[in-house]
């Protein structure tokens, strides 16, 4: 569990010293690429939460998940289509990315209540370390006033499902 | 002389008539996660009109069961009340999100 914790805050603390480093933020382009790969991540992980749990508060967590994300990763295409801007690939986005690919393939490997545990316990880092970003470098790093408002939204959401990650994870103890 | 069955739908029509007269419209909406009015009054006969404008699913969920409102994205779904009573109520998929509606007989 430590293990998986440290993984996914150091896929967002790659992301902070990288920026600060560089002594530059992210560009708009590179936020919404990374808060778009954020979420296509969360979707995966659900998918596979559904194809492979039995557990009904896990169901119930990953379907509200899938619908959560997808809704934010919706309005998100359409606000970079209206603003007419390309999401830019960048160091962030790709280390999130080849985190993820890993834990689905360990997650893989796990079966039922092993599984679950696993998965919630994964859900509840993921989330507070992408509630971290957003607070901490990806809102205060976005120009545009709708990007902004649209980070705003999901942070909002994204600590609802801190909560509910941290309840179902509690449930399964 | 008054056939024997124009009786009936005169007294259907009167009754429909006042239930009309009387019953209000209440709006509450649901945006950015928040539910508003967080307290609201109404009356049984009173139609509710939760309109959701977000891009999330929501849902207005009687804590006591009553009912079980869903509302899809920046849509809007209305409820006539049947029964009275003090009903707090939340979103399904966010619980963070909660009001009380006093409905009134």
């Amino acid at each position: 569990m430590f293990v998986r914790l440290s993984a996914a805050i150091a896929a967002f603390g790659l992301l902070s010293s990288a920026a600060l480093a560089q002594g530059a933020k992210p560009t708009d382009p590179q936020i919404a690429h990374i808060a778009y790969t954020a979420g296509v991540i969360d979707i995966a992980a659900a998918k596979q939460a559904l194809s492979k749990t039995a557990n009904k508060d896990i169901k119930a967590f990953a379907e509200d998940m899938v619908r959560d994300h997808e809704a934010v990763n919706k309005q998100a295409l359409d606000l970079v289509k209206k603003l007419k801007v390309t999401p830019e690939d960048n160091d962030t986005s790709r280390s999130l990315s080849k985190n993820a690919a890993d834990k689905l393939a360990e997650l893989a490997k796990l079966k039922g209540a092993e599984f679950d545990k696993a998965y919630a316990a994964n859900e509840v880092a993921y989330h507070k370390a992408v509630d971290g970003a957003l607070e901490t470098l990806l809102i205060p790093s976005a120009t545009n006033a709708e990007l902004k408002s649209l980070l705003q939204t999901g942070l909002k959401i994204f600590q609802g499902h801190e909560q509910h990650a941290e309840h179902v994870a509690a449930a399964l103890k | 002389m008054t056939p024997r069955w124009a009786l009936p739908i005169v007294a259907v029509l009167v009754s429909g008539m006042s239930v009309s007269a009387h019953a209000e419209t209440i709006q509450i909406s649901m945006e950015n996660l928040v539910i508003s009015p967080a307290e609201a009054t109404a009356k049984v006969g009173d139609t509710i009109e939760w309109i959701n404008k977000d891009i999330f699913v929501h849902t207005a969920t009687a804590r006591n069961g009553d009912w079980d409102v869903t509302m899809p994205p920046k849509k809007t779904v209305t409820l006539v009340l049947k029964k009275a009573g003090a009903i707090d109520y939340y979103c399904r998929f966010h619980p963070n999100m909660k009001a009380t509606l006093t409905v009134g007989p």
